[in-house]
């Protein structure tokens, strides 16, 4: 092994600089202008002296709502590179008809249809949704923090950190050509040698890491820190659906952990999972991804129906419909989303009974899910409907949602799955599930808990500018999706030769441009927030007329969201205390125990990043150290005592006298 | 159930009317496979409109109606519960797929790929005497392989059957998966390699028709497509002729040159096929000194090679380069064959051993 040892190599791996990709005028632009951009946003935060802030008071942070409020952060910046590949996509099918091959060829084409599915699901869609839900489920339940404070700021950095190796893979090498699930063998070695499923790898595996450990986290908060007298069935429904998403997370990321691993195997090792040859089976791999991949969905959705039960019983000042009901249904989703898998691949030949049988199980999940949507119907019902931005997203939702439900329903009849599978009217359905549902859901709860975040309302006119401009553009983008699936158009074509097509393609491209829309009135709403800050400030804390305990608080609530832990009666428990003549206390307040900020979490996501790079491009000096370095800092961050700190009592009665004036002020 | 039959017209017609002007295949197709499948979206459809357009009706109705503004309208804050309103939204669901849940079981069998077909049209049974056409499909990097074995014929990109004769296409792939799909005959059916699936179908009108994958597979994707004649019988009968007359063989050297990676493959025919060919490509056995997959399996079965198995392998130098294609491919290693018909004392593969 050491005779003919090539230290290059050994350094460099694969990566040469044929992997910057000079020849490419598109790319090329956007590196320059990323480099540029970034090297503007560095002086910038030189110039100003804030990179200690931003050090001391974010990176390093163990405060549930800073780290809640990073990840709504991601979220956003990877919408946008997200976002862009859509756009990229639907120009291409717009033009390439014919004769025009459109300005993406296959190469490209590929990476990006994949970069879009990874990167909306993994670090769009799930950082929105952990993010929601660690802004508010410590505040839900009556907590001062996450039950690991220290794990949560690692499970966020190491989400950045597969982040951060889906973005390299734009400028460095290349990302995978496979489809955001990489199926085998397309996905192994043999047909697939570049760097681009390495990059897939490490980034979910990365990723996978911060997400498990922010479920396990999650569900031990929940589980463990509701205040006094919170029983389960006074939780609120929010915090129930977390509750259901992280049990999930817990269940499903590691068989994601498991099936990538073995992928991995295969590519680097050589074994024979899943190739073609030596007893492998690519069936393994799409079973086991699935296994983990059906659940993923509910991952998503459930925290944003949690969100929805929250907005429509706020909005609509009344208590939510059928509680209970909407608990078990919740539960009965959740148990039954691990019993469905196959239904994603009904036409790989399984037996007609096995087909029947998880397409019935698929449909009885529309059960629980439809008697949701009546009981959100049921608290409009009698109430006072107030239509602020988060309201109009429900609505929205409600409407938008149904449909994608009854497409997919269409969609688990094994028969009716085999004309329409693969096809854009399946990329039509679960676009209409996920933008309709989650999406719409994140926005309304961003649009609902900015003002507990940060003290100010988001500005309600471009609020309502980028609904309208996202609701009409998804119609236009998705609806004509769905009569090109019916016309048998197959989905990840990069040309076509049917001119008679290209109408809805241009039809479904003018819908991605009012997205696109939607998209910038948002960053324009956070523009307009910022500059009319001092008009739109909240002093209340409780600017909708709330019903659960976040709402309690000032906003933006102290480090130690309540300086007394509040006692639950009933499941709207601020509602309650309202009814029933709360008076905040305004003396007696003693020193609060809080965690203290850590820098272990961005040092080792760091590492961890440099570690997957390595392994990605074959460095294995590099991959060695990283490693070492790596197990190291664990190690000498076990040995940090100082974990822990005092708030002193006399800062607590300043803070909360502060509020007391405040509240005085603005009666 | 003449209530479905109605609503499923009814949706027929606004759905025709949808989608006029654009050639919905699937809404309107050619073979009693697809038809059945059409028919079967528009109830599942009809079935579950009976409870969305309600839904939505009400979300729009009570948005408006319990508007703030509207003081005329109830508001009762506290009413969270009713036993009876629950009982019905939770079992308005359910009935409604208890009935899709019957239609699933019954059409998932009937309509089963694997299940040889007992009709080729509303109301008219297969003839008697009449063998289905078997047509073995293998989806290669990017482009089609039919074999005709009745036939003894080969195409590339293009296939063809005599109208209302049962067809029985055994279907497997050469390297990554990729679906079979004729939307105007049936519902697709994927291509794997080292597997077999099987698909049951029958065309009811002349004419030519889009097939194509319906699964990614690779750069060349898009364009791996080929054009399926509806013929009728003498028709075919000529069709089959003019392949026989374009004249050549399909043997195993031949395939494996075929099988490179390669775009946009005009139509290709033979006038014969090595007869084993699609069992060999099945069983990815193609290349003379290869163990077939069923031959390993059996040896597995009786207790496996044990230690020396692990000596009985080959290693080659990956295929040549295509075009685009990234250089230092890794070799391709597999298990050797002990010994095949062309060689029986098993020599090949004892010289292809590495040292």
């Amino acid at each position: 092994m050491f005779e003919n040892l090539d230290l290059t190599k050994l350094i460099f791996g694969r990566l040469s600089w044929e992997a910057i990709p000079f020849h490419e005028p598109i790319l090329l632009v956007t590196f320059a202008a990323v480099l540029l951009g970034g090297a503007v946003l560095v002086g910038a935060l030189t110039y100003f002296k804030v990179w200690g802030y931003l050090w001391r008071e974010w990176f390093t942070s163990i405060d549930h709502k800073k780290i809640g409020m990073m990840y709504m952060v991601l979220g956003i910046v990877m919408l946008l590179r997200g976002f862009a590949d859509a756009l990229m996509m639907r120009a291409q099918q717009a033009v390439a008809f014919g004769d025009q091959a459109g300005f993406l060829p296959p190469h490209h084409f590929d990476q990006v249809f994949t970069a879009h599915g990874v990167i909306m699901i993994f670090f769009v869609a799930m950082p929105f949704i952990t993010g929601l839900m660690n802004f508010v489920v410590p505040l839900q339940i009556g907590a001062r923090d996450v039950a690991f404070p220290f794990l949560n700021n690692f499970s966020f950095w190491m989400t950045v950190s597969g982040a951060v190796l889906v973005m390299a893979s734009l400028f460095v090498g290349e990302f995978a050509r496979t489809g955001w699930l990489a199926y085998p063998p397309l996905s192994g070695i043999a047909y697939s040698p570049d760097v681009g499923v390495d990059y897939y790898i490490w980034a979910l595996q990365l990723a996978g890491v911060g997400t498990l450990l922010s479920g396990v986290n999650l569900l031990v908060t929940i589980v463990k820190m509701r205040a006094p007298g919170m029983t389960l069935m006074k939780m609120p429904i929010f915090t129930w659906t977390s509750v259901c998403t992280n049990v999930l997370i817990v269940f499903a990321f590691p068989v994601l952990t498991a099936v990538l691993a073995l992928l991995s195997l295969d590519r680097y090792v050589g074994t024979n999972f899943f190739s073609n040859d030596l007893g492998g089976n690519a069936m393994m791999y799409v079973n086991l991804i699935w296994i983990w991949g059906h659940p993923e969905v509910y991952i998503l959705v459930l925290p944003v129906f949690g969100v929805f039960s929250e907005v429509v019983s706020t909005f609509s000042g009344k208590r939510l419909f059928g509680y209970a009901s909407m608990v078990y249904a919740t539960v009965v989703i959740t148990i039954l989303s691990y019993l469905v898998w196959l239904h994603h691949f009904f036409t790989m030949g399984s037996g007609a009974s096995v087909n029947s049988f998880f397409g019935i199980t698929t449909m009885i999940i529309s059960i629980p899910t439809g008697a949701k949507i009546f009981n959100w119907l049921f608290t409009m019902y009698r109430g006072r409907i107030k239509f602020e931005v988060p309201m109009l997203w429900t609505v929205g939702f409600m409407v938008t949602f149904v449909i994608g439900g009854m497409t997919g329903v269409l969609l688990a009849v094994p028969p009716a799955d085999f004309v329409l599978h693969n096809s854009l009217f399946l990329i039509a359905h679960f676009h209409n599930v996920i933008i309709g549902g989650v999406v719409f859901g994140v926005f309304a709860g961003m649009n609902y808990w900015f003002p507990k975040a940060t003290g100010v309302k988001l500005d309600p006119f471009w609020g309502k500018v980028s609904f309208w401009l996202w609701l009409v553009g998804f119609y236009f983008a998705f609806m004509p999706l769905y009569v090109l699936g019916l016309m048998g158009v197959t989905r990840r074509m990069s040309h076509f030769d049917d001119p008679s097509l290209q109408i809805w393609f241009v039809l479904a491209a003018v819908g991605a441009v009012m997205i696109a829309g939607g998209i910038a009135a948002m960053l324009m709403q956070f523009f307009v927030t910022w500059k009319n800050r001092e008009a739109l400030r909240d002093h209340t804390g409780d600017p909708w007329g709330g019903r659960t305990l976040e709402w309690s608080t000032s906003s933006p609530p102290p480090a130690y969201n309540f300086a007394f832990t509040p006692r639950v009666h009933d499941n709207d428990a601020w509602w309650d205390m309202k009814n029933r003549g709360y008076k905040r206390p305004e003396q007696g307040f003693l020193a609060v125990h809080m965690p203290k900020n850590t820098w272990a979490g961005i040092v080792l996501a760091g590492l961890a990043t440099t570690f997957g790079f390595a392994a990605i491009w074959h460095m294995w000096l590099l991959a060695v150290v990283a490693f070492f370095a790596l197990i190291v800092t664990t190690i000498v961050h076990t040995f940090n005592y100082k974990r822990d700190y005092y708030i002193p009592a006399d800062e607590v009665v300043r803070t909360e006298a502060e509020r007391t004036r405040l509240l005085a002020a603005h009666v | 159930m003449p209530f479905l039959k109605k609503l499923s017209a009814l949706l027929m017609l606004a759905a025709l009317g949808l989608l006029s002007g654009c050639n919905a295949v699937v809404m309107k197709p050619s073979g009693d496979i697809a038809m059945q499948q059409r028919d079967l979206i528009l109830i599942s459809t009809g079935l579950m409109l009976l409870i969305i357009v309600p839904v939505i009706f009400l979300t729009l109705f009570f948005a408006y109606k319990y508007r703030a503004a509207n003081k005329e309208a109830a508001y009762e804050p506290d009413w969270d519960h009713s036993t009876g309103l629950e009982l019905i939204i939770w079992s308005a669901p359910l009935l409604i797929i208890i009935a899709l849940g019957a239609i699933t079981w019954i059409s998932t069998h009937t309509l089963d790929p694997y299940r040889p077909l007992d009709r080729i049209g509303e109301n008219r049974g297969v003839p008697t005497g009449v063998k289905p056409l078997e047509v073995q499909v293998v989806a290669l990097d990017w482009k089609w392989l039919f074999i005709y074995p009745e036939q003894g014929i080969a195409t590339v990109n293009e296939m063809a059957a005599p109208v209302d004769r049962p067809i029985t296409f055994r279907i497997s792939a050469s390297s990554v998966m990729n679906s079979f799909f004729v939307p105007a005959l049936a519902g697709q059916i994927y291509a794997m390699p080292g597997m077999e699936t099987k698909l049951h179908a029958v065309i009811n009108h002349p004419g030519v028709f889009d097939g194509f994958s319906a699964n990614y597979s690779g750069a060349g994707f898009s364009h791996m497509r080929f054009k399926f004649h509806g013929l009728a019988n003498a028709d075919f009968d000529k069709w089959v002729l003019a392949t026989k007359d374009a004249g050549g063989a399909l043997d195993r050297p031949g395939y494996l040159e075929l099988e490179r990676p390669s775009e946009r493959e005009p139509v290709r025919k033979w006038a014969t096929v090595t007869p084993d060919l699609f069992d060999a490509i099945v069983n990815r056995c193609v290349e003379a000194d290869r163990m077939c997959m069923k031959d390993m399996m059996a040896l597995d079965a009786k207790g496996g090679l044990d230690l020396p198995g692990r000596s009985n392998l080959v290693s080659k130098a990956a295929m040549p380069p295509v075009a685009g294609a990234v250089v230092g491919k890794p070799a391709r290693t597999y298990v050797a064959s002990m010994c095949t018909v062309a060689d029986p004392t098993g020599t090949a593969s004892v010289a292809a051993q590495p040292l």
